[in-house]
Formats: structure tokens, sequence, C-alpha cells
């Protein structure tokens, strides 16, 4: 279950900082495509805003990132994810008042491309366009499971269905990349369990995922190579076996 | 009980123009929620070039009716570009900052568009030349007039094509979500500013119909008729719920119905001591009541927590 593809993601030195906090301390990492990579680390250590830099929310105040061979456009949240690059957020992030499917049918939007003139004239073009978006919006609930929910309003529905379709708005965007967010939190055994599933799957039809998550036993079960973010430096970076031993990442969790 | 019917004849063509400006103001409040107390303005501007047109063509022997369009293809426009300019001077540069300045700045951007449009087209009152039929209609007693007629019919064609763009197209679902959590909206590449943008110009679109529409009614324009005009609407969207494109268009109607009866009515509710020139007053009693009892509006579903 080794990652050897290519890199995707070269982090070069990113630096973040917030007022007198150095949320990001020259962090450097690389994720090879196909792989899921776990981003762990305690409270605090800068992980989210890695996603939060990594996805345009925030301009990181040095370093670079190469995705794909390209510069990421720094503070374009638009263009990270025309680039590929799709994430989940870890208190959930949906449009609240939208149905299911309506949500995942604004993931289309960056790669579809419709109008105002469409809207208005409703050409053939833009018809066509309509119902591709639905047809594939209506694959991926079914692809993670919630289906039968698509026409609830996404405050209807469950905690572990809005993890679902917060990953299945997440694969409209067809990413190349998919940033999860602790989606495990809040889960069940059981749930933890199908999520796992859910995760191996996506890699498996050719996506690589970056995995923030508390959760030890599933980052250490799912992930192909782990780095550890401790006071917004990267104190650690290898497969889960050598991290789990690594006398700092000990110290990190444990210590202090 | 023919004024009864008359009351509400003339309400509902009221009701149709507060609803069409109330959409401009509930649009904008539901994507960035900020109270665009310009957008009174923007259906006197459209007044004013639909009708600058509409004289300058009144005589060259073109059926009434192209005359008008032909305004308000000229208004549209104008409009248009006007909203789209007063989002990008006076409210993107304040997108972050605290909800107090931009409203202020509203204000500010109101009176300069009042004061352009006097040195444009003067104080005084212009006349909309009768180029429209007139033919009236009989209905139980009371009468309404082909052009009463057809402000309820456009208005509603309008609000119906409006609803289909926001609930069925890519366009809407941007716009929603937008309105919903910009940053987000952001990540599934809405490009929001573009979004921002095409509110203003779809909200000043409907305010130049109708600017078009209440000067042919009252047969008169002018540079201040923005300004009331514009409360009204406003009152009509907290009415209805304000964010909410149903709520404007409900509360639009609700209040063109209150003004028109109570009018007809205050006479005799108060033997006499009050005429209906009191009109104006319904409305902002409605506002009150509104923001006293259910600040939500009609179908919100809870208070407004941005204003």
């Amino acid at each position: 279950m080794s990652g050897g593809g290519e890199l995707l993601l070269d982090a070069r030195r990113v630096a973040k900082q917030f007022g007198g906090v150095q949320a990001l301390r020259d962090v450097s990492l690389s994720i090879r495509a196909g792989e899921i990579y776990g981003l762990i680390g305690p409270n605090g250590a800068g992980k989210t805003t890695f996603f939060n830099v990594l996805t345009g929310l925030y301009t990181p105040d040095g370093g670079d990132l190469v995705f794909a061979g390209r510069e990421l456009q720094a503070s374009a949240p638009h263009k990270a994810a025309a680039q590929g690059i799709a994430r989940t957020f870890q208190n959930i992030r949906l449009f609240a008042n939208m149905t299911a499917l309506e949500n995942v049918m604004v993931g289309r939007h960056v790669r579809t491309r419709a109008g105002v003139l469409g809207a208005v004239l409703r050409d053939r073009r833009t018809r066509a366009e309509e119902a591709a978006i639905r047809r594939r919006a209506e694959e991926l609930l079914h692809y993670v499971h919630i289906a039968d929910r698509a026409d609830d309003l996404a405050k209807h529905l469950s905690y572990g269905d809005q993890r679902r379709l917060e990953i299945a708005r997440a694969l409209a965007t067809e990413p190349k990349l998919l940033a999860l967010d602790e989606p495990a939190a809040g889960m069940n055994a059981t749930e933890t369990g199908e999520l796992r599933v859910l995760i191996e799957g996506i890699r498996r039809d050719g996506v690589t995922v970056l995995l923030i998550e508390h959760d030890v036993k599933l980052v250490m079960g799912l992930c192909d190579r782990v780095a550890v973010l401790d006071y917004g430096a990267k104190i650690c970076e290898d497969v889960p076996a050598v991290v789990q031993k690594d006398p700092r990442v000990i110290e990190a969790y444990l210590g202090a | 009980m023919d004024i009864l019917l008359q009351q509400i004849i003339n309400g509902l063509v009221l009701g149709s123009i507060y609803a069409l400006v109330a959409l401009g103001y509930t649009m904008v409040y539901g994507i960035m929620g900020l109270i665009n107390f310009a957008h009174g303005e923007v259906v006197m501007i459209g007044a004013l070039v639909a009708l600058a047109v509409i004289r300058l063509l009144a005589d060259s022997g073109l059926p009434g009716v192209v005359v008008a369009l032909v305004g308000l293809g000229a208004a549209a426009p104008v409009c248009m570009a006007v909203g789209f300019t007063i989002e990008r001077v006076a409210y993107r540069p304040l997108r972050r900052a605290p909800r107090l300045a931009p409203l202020i700045t509203a204000i500010g951007v109101s009176i300069v568009l009042q004061n352009l449009a006097m040195l444009i087209w003067g104080r005084n009152y212009h006349a909309f030349p009768p180029i429209l039929p007139t033919s009236q209609h009989e209905v139980f007693g009371a009468t309404i007039t082909s052009l009463q007629v057809a402000i309820v019919l456009i208005a509603a064609l309008m609000m119906g094509g409006l609803m289909l763009l926001v609930q069925r197209t890519r366009l809407g679902r941007a716009m929603r979500a937008t309105a919903e959590n910009p940053a987000i909206a952001q990540l599934m590449g809405v490009d929001i500013n573009r979004i921002i943008s095409l509110t203003f110009v779809i909200g000043s679109a409907l305010a130049a119909v109708a600017g078009l529409m209440v000067s042919a009614n009252y047969s008169i324009a002018h540079y201040y008729m923005g300004f009331i005009l514009g409360l009204k609407a406003f009152t009509a969207a907290v009415l209805g719920g304000i964010g909410k494109l149903g709520g404007a268009m409900l509360g639009g109607i609700l209040l063109g119905l209150i003004e028109s009866l109570g009018a007809g009515y205050i006479g005799d509710l108060t033997g006499g001591f009050l005429g209906s020139h009191y009109q104006d007053v319904f409305a902002f009693f409605v506002l009150i009541c509104v923001l006293v009892f259910r600040p939500s509006g009609l179908v919100g579903e809870k208070a407004a927590e941005r204003a």
C-alpha cells in the first residue's frame, strides 16, 4: 500500500504568523500522487492552518506550494479548487439551507461553465450541462451512500451523513488532492469503520488523500506516510510504524 | 363594494412595483448582509432615463408600447451599470469594514445619485407623455386600465423568471451558496466577486423596470422620487423577511394592498379627520409593527442577525 507515485504537492518552508503566534514554522511536506498522507499533531500544532494555506483561505507569509508541477495561487480559493484541491472542514460547513443534492451540485461549479446568458436563454448546451451536473451529483451521493437523502436540506441530515455529504461535495470538484480535516471527529466506531472504507475507496479511484485526524488508530491504519506537527513545526515525517516510535512524537503527545 | 375592489386592484398594481424594488434590497441583503439604501435612487434613475428617451420619441409616430420598450431598453443598461458601479466603488472596498460603514456609505451614495439626477434633469417634475393605450376595463364595477394589467403581468413574469434563475440554474445555486457561506462557495470554484456584482446588476435591472412602471402609473417622475419609494420597498422586504426572495414578493404585494386599502378607508375610519394623503403613514406603521412584533418578517425563520 505504499504510494510510490510522482510528487503531487510540494510544500517548501511554508510559514504563517498570526500576531505574535508562529502558526507554521517553515513547514515542508511532500505528498506523492496516490497516497494517503496523514497530518497529525497536538491541538494548535498548525494542522488546520496548513489546510487553510493550502486551499487559499490564508495567504502564507513565506515559502511556496507547488501543486501538480504548478505554483499554487496564493489567497484565491476558487483557483485552488480549479487546480484540483478540495477539502472538508473539522466543523462541518455545508450550505445548510440547500438540499443535499444541491450542495453537491454547487461542487460541480468549478468544472462547469453556464453563465448569465445560458441561465436566461436555457439553450441546449446549458440544459445538457445542467443535466450532467445533476447526474454526477446523484452518482456522488450514491458513492457516499446517502442517495436517499438527496432532497433533504443539508441541515436536516444526521451528523454522520453531513460528513459524507461534505466529502461528496468536495469530490464533485474533481480534486487531485482531497484534504479531510478530522473526518472521524464525533463518529462512533462503526461510522469510523465505514469512513475508513470510504477513504480507501476514494484513493483507489485515483484521488490522493491528505488526512488530518486525531484518531491515531485510524491514521496509523490508513495512511501510507504521516507527518507530525508540533508548535507549527514539522518534527517527523515517515511511514506510520516509524513515526509511532519516534521519541520526539511521543514527547509531543505525552510530554511537556 | 366596488370601492373595495377598486382599492384591491390599485393595491395589487402598487404592490407589484414595490415587490420588484424590494427584490433588489433583499437580494443584496441575502448575499452580503448589506442594506443598499441607494437602491431607490437606481429606480429613480431608471424612471428618468426611460422618460427622457420616451419624451424624445413621443412624437416620432412609433406606437406607444414600442416607445416605452425603447425607453426601458435604454434605462435597463444604465441602471445595471449604475448598480455595478455602486458596488465596485462604494461597497467592495468596505467588504471587511464594520457594518456601520457601508450603511453610511449607502446613504452617501443615495445623496450623490439624487444630486446627480437633479443636475441632469433639474428640480422639476417631468410629465409622462400620454403614449400608452388608456383603455379601461370594467371588472365587477371597478375599473382597471391596460397599463395596470400590464404592470401586474410584467412584474409577475419577472418575479417568476428570477425565481427560476435562482432555484434552477448553476448561477442561482452559486448565488444561494454565496449567500449562505461565501468562503465555502469560493472553495467550490465560485467567484464571489462576480456573483455579488451580478446580484447588483440583476436587482438594478428590476429597478429599471419598476422605475418605468412608477412613472407610467403616476404619469410623473422627478429626482426625489426614489427616496420614499425606496423606503417603502425596503419596508416591504422587511415585512416579508429580508433576505428571502419570496418574502420580498409577498411583502411588496401586501404593503401595496395595505396602503391602498388604508388610503381608501382612512377617511371613513377617522370620520374625515385624516384623508387619503396620509397613505404614506401606513407603510411606516407597518414597518414599526414588523420590527416590534416579528423582526424576522413573515417568511423569515429567525431574527436577522445582520443589519
